[in-house]
Formats: C-alpha cells, structure tokens, sequence
C-alpha cells in the first residue's frame, strides 16, 4: 500500500433546499486502498458520491483527483477522469447480451469479437467468471453485479465507486466480490465503499470515514473497532430524554404470528415467521435498514397482500383474509411511506384523497354514494387539524410539498380515530417542524388509547417515540426489547446485522 | 426552439377546447385532400356536415342520426369506464356482435310466440352474450396475465366468424328460399325494436344509450366505485391501498363494457338491422373507442362525440351518392380525428413555451 492520495476531498458542501446534505466534507482515498464511507440513511453518503461521479455539483469545497483538480460536469467527464461507480441498482438491458450491454456504455466501443476477449481476460484476471455472449435475462443478481463491475473495469479506473453492492449478493457472492477488491486493490486502484454493514466493512476495508447529518465526523481504522464502537460513531453516542408520560400499556390490541410472505417481486423481500404482539396505549418501534421487508410488512398489515389464517388478529377477529376496507372498518389503519402514488393519489384533490380510506370510518360515503360535502369538510379538519399548508382542499395532491402532504396523510388516519394505527416512515423527507408535529400527533393517538406501530429507519425518532423496539432483518423481525435504557449502539448492532441480540439478552 | 413545458395539473380550459379543435383540424385537411383529389372541398365538406341535418334530404337523414349515434353512445359509454381504469377494451365489436347473436337466439328460438316479455328477455340475453365475450379477456388477463387489448380484438375476428356461422347455418331463416341469414325480427312484433316516435329514428337502443350516458355519470362522479376507478387508472398502487383488488377491476370493467356492447348489438338486429347476416358487425364497436376518446371519457362529452360520429357516418353516405366521393372516406375521416385528438392532447398537459436560440 502505497501513501499517495489518489483522491481528496476538502470543505465539500451541498444544500438542498431545506437540508445541509453536506457540511465541510474532507477525506482523502489512498491508493490501493479500500475505503469505507459509513452512515445512517440520510447521512449524505450518496450526496458526496454523487458530487464525485458528476451527477450533482458542490456548492463549496474541492477535490483532487490524481493530484489535479476534479470538478466533473457531468458522469462521461467523471470517467474520463478516472472516476467509476457501481450503482446499487444496475441499468442493464435484459434482452441484450453481456457485450452488448458493455458496448452500449463505453464513448467508442472496439468491435464486437475484440470487447468480447477483453471481457472474457478482464473477468478471469479478476475471478469475475463471465460470459460474454449471455443475456443479461439468464444472470442472478450477482452476475450482473460482475457486468457492471468489468464494465467499469475495462475503463481502467483509478477511484472505484461502489454502492452498498453486498445488499444484492448472496453470502458467498460477496466473498468472491471482496476477492477481486483486493485483486484490483493490490494493482493500485482506490475504492470507495458504500455501506452500513459493519461486519463487513471491518472484515474488509482498510479505512473508514464516518458521516452524521452531512459531516464528517471520525475517520478511523475500522478493523481496530468493534462493531459496537463503529454503530456508535455512526449514530452518535447521546441518548435522548424520552417523556413517555401518561401512556400506559393496556390489553393487546393486535397479534401477529407467524406471518410469512414471499417477496412480492425481483426486488421485495420474503417476511419470515415475523410476530409481534402491540397493546392499547403503546408505540412499538421497528427499525430497519431500507429494503428489509418494511413495505411488505406495512402491506400485510394494511391488507394490500392477505396472509396465512390467524396471522393477523385485531382484538381477537382473524382479519388475514380482509382486505384494507375490512380492516378499517375494523380498526386497523395504515400509512405506506410513498406519499405520492401510494398513500395518496397525485392527480386528485385533498377532497377526494380522503375518499381513499376514511369513506367509511367517517361516513364519507354511504351505500357506495359519495358525499363530496362530506369529504371537503373532513379535508378541511385535517388541513385545519394537522396544520397543512394549501391553499385549500380543491388543490391537487401533487401540488403540496412533501412536508405538508405527509401531515395530510397522516392527519386523515389519526383523525379517523383508528384502534391500531401502523405508519411507515412518518417523517422522511419532511422538515423538522412538520415531523415533529406528526410526531407528537402518533404519541397523542397512544395516549389516547390506540396501538401504534412506527416503522422507521430514523433511530432518533424511534428513541423518542416507542416504548418497545424490533429490528426488522432480511424480512424477520427481531424479538421486541424495552427501549428503557437501550443505548444506541445495541440498537446499530441489531440493525446492522452483527447477529447475537438474542443471546445478549439478559 | 419550441419547448414542452409539463403542467403542474392538466388544463381544463384545453380539455374541452382540444376535442374541438381536433374536429376543425380535421375540416380543413379533409378539405385538403377532397381538392387534392379534385373535388370542392367546401361543398364536400358541407355535404359531410351539414347537410345530413339542414340539406335538401335532411327529412331522411335526420333520423339516421340517432340511429347511428345510439349504439355508438352505449358502446363508448362502457369503453370509457375500463379506459378510465387503464383496462383497454378494444373488442366492443365482437362484444356487440355476440350480443346480437344471443339476443336474436331468444327470439328465434321462441318464435313464432308472442309475448310482453320477450324483448326485455332479448336484451337479457344481449347483455349476457356480450358480457360473456368480454369476460373472456377479463379472466384470461387475471388468470394468465394475457394482454387484454390483444385478447379482446382477436376475438372479434372469432365473433365475426360466429356470425357468418350462424347466418349461414343454425340461425338461417327456414322460410328464406335458402338465403343467408335469419328470419327478419322485425316482422316479429313481440321481438321488434320498433321507432318509438315516428320520424325521429328513436328505438329502444336510443332510450338505452340515454340512460347508460345518465348511469355512467353517475358512477363515474357520485359512486365510490367510480372513484376507485379513477384512482386505479392514474395511481394503481394508492387504489390497491384504498382497497380495490385489480383482478375484480379488471372483470368489472370488461364486463360492464361487453354488456353494454351486447345491448347495442342486440338494439341494432332487433331494430335496423333486421336480422343476423354474416355482415352483423358494422364497425360500431372500433367507432366507439374514437367516440371514447373526443369525448374526454366523460359521459356527456361522449354523448356529443357519438352524434358528431355519427354524423360523419350519415354525411359520408350522403356524399357517395351525391359528389360520389369514395367509400373509405368515412373512415379517413374518423381516422383523422383520432389522430388529431390525440395530437392536440399534449396541450392538456404541456405548454408551449418559445425560446430563442442563442
């Protein structure tokens, strides 16, 4: 390993509006080394990749490439530089072969048969097995992965990109990934790596820079650090004042068991065997690195996907089998995380989004007929209720900011006066005000008696809000745990993989 | 440089002012083409549009009007909820012919017997038959995942087949001297679609398509049902949240719309048509989707459509006779309409903006 800094950051910032996504980032890269970049969701990991491939421009700050300034206008100056990513998701066309898909992303591809024995070398060199002439629609998920590695392979690059690439692979395709890491690793090119899996970026990686809220706020040797001390750098170490005052757990509202699923799709995951057990008066946390199984259990929950009999009972009737109108009626509530296009619908007016799911609970529609009357002035409570920001009910859904539309949707399920109520990501994307007041709204609702479920990947909010907390991993659910003296750093563990909760327990 | 700017919401001002400029559009370039072909344009056109209400015949081709224009309405009217939905039905014609058929089978089953019932029986049993039809795309899409815009059009080449079947065999008419083709229903009083009001060309196919104009809207703007539709058309995932299970969906509105063109078809046999010929489907049931569409999927925008449709029809036939204009006029007509429409449409939902080069 040699000392020269292939790559350098220094002071980078990036704002959006309403966010410091960045805030005086500096790291540098060595070369031949493989260096983490470790965060939350929200972190601002992808913000500074981003800024380094070209896709989005710094405000302040620079960065060095190769001892030259690197300031890329768009992704094609980015790899001329020297600068290569692997996105977490591929853009490759199933119907083409591997080739074709290589040839369709280089600026002057050679001919057909010269790319091919340049895959085929490439991929041997690396331990990349990888034929060239099959068609993307025959590889698993991590042989694709491969294409898109020696596609940025054969560009010879000096920084290597690569996004959270473990989450797609199975156990042993990401031994052979890390294999060929160290391969290009050992002939001298940086790699940046993406990920908040601490075992593995403390089995593999050299160093780790460490980012909260946009900054940087350590850089160490991750293999001289537990797990432990890398969630807790990761998350921060304080703990928060939780005032759970007036809340008391009463009888058990809703039992789930053994409820599993198959992954709706390519890109789902499978529930396995999750149970929980939620009574009045009591907020119960799930935490969870994206793309665990949240949405699918939000959907099992909200009767968009039925389930085995007796999975899901809500005060003792079976609703496994209903559907979500069913469950309302019963009691039981929901609010999916994707705003727009799922917990509302873009096109149409606050008035008739409330149609979507308070028709029955507050007598917007009865014997099937609608009464408009009826749902502006329920839109009006809830705009007036949950301090939404519009002109007035007419405006269309997409029209509202994130923020406020949040508000809306979470106003419309609390307003109904639900017995359970199970929401997804109450606060992504939305400013501190309005995700404190739909904070405060969920702990009124438990106060009052209700059950509430908090899906959420912000451990801040889920300190604040719950009074039990689970981790939900590839789909299974871990057992619940007090959140009464849990310390942010067992709750980074749980979330992060590194098995044992269990046996810790006391 | 001309730019495409998205609109935040879709104009309502060009919602409405699109269809009519789609029919202007279409004025003039058919203008074109009749002069480029050597006709007058202006006559042509005013034979095409004017005439057939105000010309010199306009006694005759009045009536004609309705009578074109009903199973047009009907049609479209059932075609516009699963379009709203995303559910493309492009199989009305075969819908509509298996609708005459069964409806027809009634009576010529039951003939020569008299009875109050008998045509409310028939138009049961064209519902049914054209329900039927469409249920077959509807359960092949749920159960396969087929396409059901391939499913239902290729079926109306089967339905057409049918037809030509039935005329030339069960259904052929035993007193015919051996024609093709079924008894004429109506001579057959109790199965008859007669004019309900002479001189206007009103039947019960008329009456039919005003109250589905009437019940379409209805749905569509005060029932809960209508609204799922609607949500499931532009947002799938918040309607599957709201509780509407796409596969009942998808049966509902094929159905609805295949019963709606069995009744059409069934009005048709029983009342201008006549009989079951091998010639049953006129085309009804593809006019319908332009019919559809110019009228923005809304009720009353596809009852002004089927007239203006309709119209184009008479004044086609009114123009081959007098100007002998060619046939396919007609349909170059309707074609262009469609195609304008559509054209135009990207001003609901874009503006235009200018921007010089530098």
């Amino acid at each position: 390993m040699t000392d020269i800094a292939v790559f350098r950051a220094e002071g980078i910032g990036k704002s959006y509006p309403g966010v410091r996504a960045n805030d005086d980032v500096s790291f540098s890269v060595r070369a031949g080394e493989i260096h983490a970049l470790l965060g939350e969701n929200g972190a601002g990991k992808s913000t500074l990749v981003k800024m380094i491939y070209g896709l989005v421009r710094p405000d302040d700050g620079q960065m060095w490439l190769a001892g030259s300034l690197h300031a890329p206008a768009d992704p094609r100056a980015a790899r001329a530089a020297g600068v290569a990513m692997v996105f977490q998701h591929f853009s490759l066309f199933d119907a083409l072969t591997v080739a074709e898909n290589i040839a369709l992303g280089m600026e002057s591809p050679p001919p057909r048969r010269e790319l091919s024995a340049r895959i085929t070398k490439v991929s041997h060199d690396f331990g990349l097995p990888l034929n060239p002439a099959r068609r993307i629609v025959t590889l698993s998920a991590g042989e694709r992965q491969r294409v898109e590695i020696i596609r940025c392979l054969l560009q010879d690059p000096r920084l290597l990109i690569m996004d959270e690439p473990t989450s797609v692979l199975t156990p042993q395709e990401a031994e052979l990934l890390f294999a060929t890491l160290r391969k290009l690793a050992a002939g001298g090119t940086a790699i940046l790596y993406i990920s908040h899996k601490l075992d593995e970026i403390r089995a593999h990686c050299d160093r780790a820079t460490i980012l909260r809220h946009g900054k940087v706020v350590d850089s160490c040797d991750p293999r001289a650090h537990s797990a432990r001390d890398l969630a807790a750098m990761m998350v921060g170490g304080q703990m928060r004042v939780i005032d759970r005052s007036g809340r008391q757990a009463g009888e058990v509202l809703l039992q789930v068991t053994a409820l599993s699923q198959p992954a709706p799709n390519a890109e789902g995951t499978a529930l396995k065997d999750v149970a929980l057990t939620l009574r009045a008066g009591e907020i119960l946390g799930i935490g969870g690195v994206a793309g665990n199984g949240q949405e699918e259990l939000l959907a099992a929950l909200s009767g968009e996907v039925r389930s085995a009999p007796g999975s899901v009972v809500l005060e003792g009737t079976d609703l496994s089998a209903q559907g979500p109108e069913p469950r309302r009626v019963a009691g039981l509530l929901t609010a999916p995380e994707d705003r727009l296009g799922h917990a509302a619908v873009p096109d149409f007016s606050l008035t008739e989004n409330t149609l979507l799911t308070a028709g029955a609970r507050k007598g917007l529609v009865r014997r099937g007929m609608i009464d408009h009357g009826a749902a502006r002035d329920y839109a009006l409570a809830v705009i007036q209720g949950f301090d939404v920001r519009t002109p007035g009910p007419h405006v269309p859904a997409r029209a509202l900011s994130g923020g406020n539309l949040q508000k809306f949707v979470i106003g419309r399920e609390v307003m109904q006066d639900p017995r359970v109520l199970v929401v997804n990501q109450p606060t992504w994307g939305v400013d501190a005000g309005a995700a404190a007041a739909v904070r405060q709204s969920l702990l009124d609702l438990a106060r009052q008696g209700a059950g509430v479920i908090v899906i959420s990947q912000d451990l801040d909010e889920l300190l604040e809000l719950s009074d039990r907390f689970c981790a939900l991993n590839e789909g299974r659910l871990s057992p619940p745990v007090p959140t009464e003296g849990l310390t942010l750093d067992r709750i980074g563990l749980m979330l992060g993989g590194a098995h044992g909760m269990e046996e810790a327990r006391p | 440089m001309i730019l495409l700017v998205p609109r935040q919401t879709a104009s309502n001002g060009w919602q409405i002012a699109t269809p009519v400029m789609a029919v202007l559009a279409t004025m003039v370039t058919g203008g074109l083409l009749f002069a480029i072909m050597g006709y007058d344009p202006v006559a042509a056109i005013r034979t095409i549009f004017w005439d057939p209400l105000f010309g010199p015949a306009a006694s005759y081709s009045r009536p004609q009007l309705l009578i074109k224009a009903a199973p047009l309405i009907l049609i479209a009217s059932g075609l516009a909820i699963g379009f709203r939905a995303g559910i493309w039905n492009i199989g009305a014609e075969g819908q509509y012919i298996i609708g005459a058929l069964t409806g027809a089978a009634v009576a010529l089953a039951l003939y020569p017997l008299e009875a109050w019932w008998l045509f409310p029986l028939m138009v049961l049993a064209g519902l049914a038959g054209g329900w039927a039809w469409g249920m077959i795309p509807a359960m092949l899409r749920n159960w396969f995942g087929a396409s059901e815009i391939l499913v239902s059009l290729m079926l109306v080449y089967v339905a057409q087949r049918v037809a030509a079947w039935m005329a030339f065999g069960p259904m052929r008419n035993p007193e015919g001297m051996g024609f093709p083709g079924s008894r004429n229903l109506q001579q057959y009083p109790s199965a008859a679609n007669p004019e309900l009001i002479a001189g206007t060309g009103a039947h019960w196919g008329v009456v039919a398509a005003a109250l589905a104009v009437l019940a379409t809207w209805v749905l569509m703007s005060r029932h809960i049902r209508g609204f799922h539709i609607r949500a499931a058309g532009t947002a799938p995932r918040a309607a599957r949240f709201a509780g509407v299970s796409p596969t009942t969906l998808v049966a509902f509105c094929l159905g609805l719309s295949g019963a709606l063109a069995g009744a059409a078809g069934l009005f048709e046999v029983a009342g201008p048509a006549g009989q079951v010929t091998d010639k049953l489907g006129t085309g009804y049931g593809f006019t319908a989707i332009i019919v559809a569409f110019l009228g923005r999927l809304h009720p009353v925008g596809i009852l002004l459509a089927g007239l203006l449709l309709a119209l184009t029809y008479i004044g086609g036939e009114l123009a081959q006779l007098t100007m002998s204009l060619p046939a396919a006029t007609v349909q170059v007509f309707q074609g262009m309409l469609l195609f304008f429409l559509l054209g135009f449409d990207v001003l609901t939902r874009f503006r235009i903006r200018r921007r010089l080069r530098a």
